[in-house]
């Protein structure tokens, strides 16, 4: 079933394509990884969906309802959330008061200003099992910003998951962070993602990290689709290979 | 898990409790222990203190500096000037009944047109909108006065149950008139405590840390803004209706930007990332102005070199820097 879909989406930034009449899907349930080099247009078409751009032409469609000028907080009441490819947290607000955020937001109460936030308990319950689940538990009551890298990252993912989305973008969730912290973030996010029946589409320049963890890959060239498939058919395919040696093209 | 978040938390509500009560007894006991001027010193603290609290909701919570805070406190003041001169009546209920609401609805349409804005525009909008505010209550003479100002005689308190008259009448006023500040200035805090700390005030600073990732979840940042304007405002309105019966009288200097300076330095002298600052700033502020004015013409000189000295040596005001250095004696072994 298809969860979202782009008809001839396009943004060009001068002469540059970012995203050159692209038709993108993405069905229900499933982890997708998009791949290819850098300016590739894979932010860029993440940025158009999730409307922190707007697209030169096209239409978004998510559960067959055309979004294509909708705004971010409609998007997200829609069910499409994000994270970012630099870590976006709030620095001066504690772990458990990143997430509770996201939770105030998704359920209207953050007009609310004559209770004290701590004293909700429903929301306090539910930023518990989130923290939880990410195993961020025992930094609840530490600022954000003192984080070390690898947990900044799983609590990018956190604060874009306790949203409850039905389509998350993660933009490189392991970038920057220590190969062995990779598999552990990658580990929490997939079995977190799966297990709240989520589906994923993440950015994503480990390969190994890619055909691990995922459903379907997408590979992006210069503002197109090179190739789409199951990790094996990309792991098969001679064009997506000359992509990330950085040779030639076989056709 | 649960039980062990929930505990600390609690006990941070009662140790906070715990920390105010002496604080409040001391502010109670006050008039009965010094002289009548320290008395009346302290009630324009307590006022300066209201004023600082509203001006950092919006600075230290949503990350917007206002350099025209003076028109929501001259707001507050002239409305009572008006309430007296056009309305006569001569009581502080009326004065609030009425004063809050004007600056409310003057805070809310100057609030939408400033937070269309961030940074140093949003800085620039409200020094120039309460410049067009001082420049009425100048120029509009025959209304306001002009620079000869509104007087503002001794209001009756508590629906006139409590009324100055007679030889002693003025140290009365005084006294009471501190009690009447002290409750509004706890009502303020308590207030604006429970606000910073609501998931509301919570949203305020994340749109403060990171406008960005804010917008990706859902909230409205310019709608967050507007909102906290209003109550930044209203909150210094207040201070302004309380001032002008103390002061007894109200010029457009205190629609001046260097009154607004005057808000900001409070607020960084006490030290804005935290709730206590701009209270400990406002009160701090008035005793070290007026010692100041008391001691040398040059007293603007004296407050630039403090201003300096703050900002080189006590960026995070004098409430951050004994937080440090309660940490730091926290932390050396015993």
């Amino acid at each position: 079933m298809i969860l979202l879909k782009t008809v001839n989406l396009r943004k060009q930034f001068g002469d540059t394509k970012a995203c050159d009449g692209l038709d993108f899907i993405v069905h229900k349930g499933e982890f997708l990884s998009l791949v290819g080099s850098n300016g590739a247009g894979k932010t860029t078409l993440v940025n158009l969906i999730s409307a922190h751009l707007q697209p030169d032409s096209g239409q978004i469609l998510f559960e067959d309802r055309d979004i294509t000028s909708a705004t971010v907080a409609d998007r997200i009441k829609a069910g499409i959330a994000r994270s970012f490819q630099i870590v976006n947290l709030f620095d001066g607000l504690s772990v458990f008061d990143n997430v509770a955020l996201s939770i105030f937001s998704r359920e209207g109460k953050t007009v609310k200003m004559a209770a004290l936030a701590e004293h909700d308990h429903e929301v306090r319950a539910e930023t518990l099992e989130v923290l939880g689940e990410f195993g961020l538990s025992d930094k609840a009551e530490v600022l954000a910003g003192g984080l070390a890298q690898g947990e900044r990252k799983l609590l990018d993912v956190a604060v874009a998951y306790a949203l409850r989305p039905r389509l998350l973008f993660l933009d490189e969730p392991t970038s920057g962070v220590s190969t062995r912290d990779k598999a552990q973030i990658m580990d929490t996010v997939s079995s977190v993602v799966r297990g709240g029946q989520v589906t994923a589409v993440v950015i994503e320049h480990d390969m190994d990290v890619v055909f691990r963890y995922s459903d379907r890959i997408v590979m992006m060239h210069e503002g197109a689709f090179l190739a789409d498939g199951t990790p094996d058919e990309i792991r098969a395919n001679k064009d997506v290979a000359s992509i990330l040696l950085g040779a030639p093209l076989a056709s | 898990m649960k039980a062990d978040l929930k505990a600390p938390r609690t006990r941070s509500v009662l140790k906070l409790a715990a920390a105010a009560a002496p604080i409040l007894l001391v502010l109670i006991l006050v008039p009965g222990l010094v002289p009548i001027y320290q008395v009346q010193l302290l009630t324009y603290g307590l006022i300066a203190a209201i004023a600082a609290l509203g001006f950092n909701l919006l600075l230290g919570y949503t990350g917007l500096l206002s350099f025209g805070h003076s028109a929501y406190f001259g707001l507050g003041a002239y409305a009572v000037a008006f309430v007296v001169q056009y309305l006569g009546p001569h009581s502080m209920e009326v004065y609030l009944l009425i004063g809050i609401p004007v600056v409310a609805i003057v805070s809310a349409l100057l609030g939408y047109i400033c937070v269309r804005h961030t940074q140093i525009f949003f800085g620039i909008l409200t020094l120039a909108l309460s410049q067009v505010l001082y420049s009425l209550a100048l120029k509009f003479y025959w209304e306001t006065g002009g620079s000869d100002g509104l007087r503002v005689p001794r209001p009756d308190l508590l629906f006139g149950l409590l009324s100055f008259s007679g030889p002693r009448g003025f140290l009365q006023f005084l006294t009471l008139y501190y009690y009447y500040v002290l409750t509004a200035f706890v009502l303020c805090v308590v207030i604006m405590w429970v606000i910073v700390h609501s998931p509301f005030g919570k949203t305020l600073q994340a749109i403060r840390d990171n406008e960005v990732r804010a917008r990706f979840l859902g909230i409205r940042i310019r709608r967050f803004r507007w909102i906290a304007f209003l109550i930044s405002g209203t909150f210094t309105g207040i201070a302004g209706i309380l001032w002008v019966p103390l002061n007894g009288l109200t010029t457009p200097d205190i629609l001046y930007w260097t009154f607004s300076g005057e808000i900001v330095f409070s607020a960084l002298l006490g030290g804005f990332r935290n709730f206590t600052g701009p209270i400990v700033g406002g009160i701090v502020f008035t005793y070290l102005k007026t010692y100041a004015v008391a001691t040398t013409e040059y007293w603007q000189l004296l407050l630039g070199v403090v201003l300096v000295i703050l900002v080189l040596v006590l960026p995070t005001g004098i409430v951050g820097a004994l937080a440090k250095l309660a940490q730091s004696l926290k932390r050396r072994p015993a």
